[in-house]
């Protein structure tokens, strides 16, 4: 499975892992699951969209995962936000039929980033993503502290004058970011779990935020390798994988965490009470 | 006289088949969804109701693969979903989404797997777009004595437990108080809402499954006080919509040379969604344009309006 076609998509997913693990780490904490599946959803549309009109179907996602962030960004003004969020989603997915309705051609590449495709990966695709990837990761670093703060100690944070509707906004526009990238291997419906699963698994794990990072990213990257060499070896879809990858490290995570729990001793208990807390 | 009619209806809109089970299929789904969803919104469940959705579409898929029913699989597999979810779920808003994320992904990655062996026995193409946007005129007449009478089930369940569930939604901590058996009644809830969203998403696709139960009563808790009042509304906004959405698709028909028309979802979607924006501006000029200014991502800020 390292044949030469392959190591485009080991080294797409080595790119990609990170990314989902450092972006999904706030996802988890802000609790932003729905928003963190919701927009490469939309952003699909996007892509059928662009396909039509003759355009790269990166620049599609990119486009539509923007519009998605700003959407839910502009409709969570005035209303709840996942309220907001739904709705984006849902008019997104209805224009996206609406552009398939138009022709009836390329299924197998609706296929492919709905659902992720090993073998899909062209050697042109890597720099994009890349320097996609360095761009997230990069916001995620300039953020770092209005991000934790409005997280973590919301009122603390407007008392420092950070309004916390701009950081939900940024923070959304860094999701689509990753939204577009990562959609090549692991495809649209999928990426979520990769920024889902394995931040919630790594806080499980530990409360400090810079370890947890860094497992949540040793715990993507896992995931999405096995993924891949599962798919290359039993030829089932990679999402597959994903997904039962992710709810399983989510699932041992809880277990680790409520088995730890039963064993409190003094001197664990308030970091144990505060690790629960956030649960 | 004559002309505005047929410009407005076009010919054969009426004597349509298709659109007739349209009108009725879509005209059920919707005011199921407006029961259900009133109290999804209130919940803050939107995540919930649509991901049992893409749980559902998993358990089409599946059906599909084992010859059975996809109404079987439709709604069998969401009330599974819908169980684990309420499971692993806890009470905090945060830890629930990351469970129904974790169930969502788990059935996509099983939705993935499905159309692929579904593909590779070389049975029906068009199936992922199938499944995912569905098609409210190709539900057959046969489908819908079953989707009545899930529908009315559905519908009886949330009535059965209303004052409870009510009280749960608003306050859990008071109706714990009062001895209310909060897990019970926010079990029938997510079984109630697994049925329902099981049978729309059949019944007229996934995007109109999640638009019908959060559009028209996210719209009606704007513009009402109380949740019976609320859910009246959200009926009419409802079948409104899907009614409106399916003439002009009809409609669309007969636009422009070439004679292709847009799909129904997309119409109703952008009725649903038009009358949310529209719903915005009454209560904007009533709170003076100042709403609620806590950031939607702290977790203390569970508001019920929407």
């Amino acid at each position: 499975m390292f044949a030469g076609f392959m190591m485009n998509t080991w080294a797409v997913a080595t790119i990609v892992a990170p990314v989902a693990g450092i972006v999904g780490f706030f996802v988890v904490l802000r609790g932003s699951a729905f928003p963190a599946h919701a927009i490469p959803k939309g952003a699909f549309a996007g892509a059928a969209g662009a396909s039509l009109l003759g355009i790269s179907t990166l620049a599609g996602l990119a486009a539509f995962s923007l519009v998605g962030a700003l959407g839910i960004g502009a409709l969570g003004r005035r209303g709840r936000s996942d309220v907001a969020t739904a709705l984006a989603l849902v008019m997104m997915l209805a224009l996206g039929a609406a552009f398939l309705s138009r022709t009836t051609e390329y299924e197998p590449e609706i296929y492919s980033l709905l659902f992720g495709e090993v073998l899909g990966v062209s050697s042109t695709e890597l720099l994009p993503v890349a320097a996609l990837g360095v761009v997230c990761i990069a916001a995620v670093a300039v953020l770092y502290r209005p991000l934790m703060l409005t997280s973590v100690v919301p009122e603390i944070a407007e008392a420092k004058g950070i309004r916390a509707r701009r950081m939900e906004i940024c923070f959304l526009i860094v999701v689509a970011l990753a939204t577009a990238m990562t959609v090549p291997v692991v495809g649209a419906l999928l990426i979520f779990s990769l920024m889902i699963g394995p931040p919630a698994a790594a806080r499980s794990l530990t409360s400090r935020p810079g370890l947890a990072m860094l497992l949540s990213v040793v715990i993507a990257l896992v995931t999405v390798w096995a993924a891949i060499a599962a798919s290359y070896t039993y030829n089932w879809p990679v999402g597959f994988f994903v997904g039962t990858l992710a709810a399983l490290s989510y699932g041992l995570g809880r277990g680790w965490a409520s088995w730890r729990r039963t064993k409190v001793t003094p001197s664990a208990a308030p970091r144990l009470l505060a690790a629960a807390d956030r649960t | 006289m004559h002309q505005l009619w047929t410009w407005v209806f076009e010919p054969g809109f009426f004597s349509s088949a298709p659109v007739r089970v349209a009108a009725v299929t879509g005209g059920v789904a919707a005011v199921v969804s407006a029961v259900t969803g009133v109290f999804t919104v209130m919940r803050g469940q939107s995540f919930g109701g649509h991901a049992l959705g893409d749980v559902s579409a998993a358990g089409g898929s599946g059906a599909l693969l084992a010859g059975l029913s996809p109404l079987l699989g439709f709604v069998g597999l969401g009330i599974v979903g819908a169980g684990v979810m309420d499971m692993i779920g806890v009470r905090r808003v945060r830890g629930r989404d990351l469970a129904t994320g974790i169930v969502l992904g788990a059935a996509i990655g099983l939705s993935a797997l499905f159309l692929y062996l579904t593909s590779v026995s070389g049975a029906t193409t068009g199936a992922p777009a199938q499944i995912l946007f569905g098609s409210i005129f190709t539900i057959t007449s046969a489908t819908i004595p079953a989707v009545v009478i899930l529908s009315g089930i559905a519908v009886a369940c949330i009535v059965a437990v209303w004052r409870p569930l009510l009280l749960d939604t608003v306050s859990p901590d008071l109706a714990a108080a009062r001895g209310v058996p909060v897990r019970l009644v926010g079990l029938l809830y997510m079984l109630a809402l697994a049925v329902s969203v099981g049978l729309s998403s059949l019944a007229v696709g996934a995007i109109l499954s999640t638009a019908l139960l959060i559009g028209p009563a996210a719209t009606a808790l704007r513009l009402t006080r109380t949740a019976g009042r609320a859910v009246a509304a959200a009926c009419l906004l409802g079948v409104g919509a899907t009614w409106l959405g399916i003439l002009l698709a009809y409609d669309s028909y007969y636009w422009g040379a070439a004679h292709q028309g847009l799909p129904v979802s997309f119409f109703i979607v952008a009725v649903i969604f038009a009358s949310y924006l529209l719903s915005g501006f009454p209560s904007e000029r009533a709170t003076g344009g100042r709403r609620d200014t806590a950031s939607p991502a702290s977790p203390a800020h569970e508001h019920i309006a929407a």
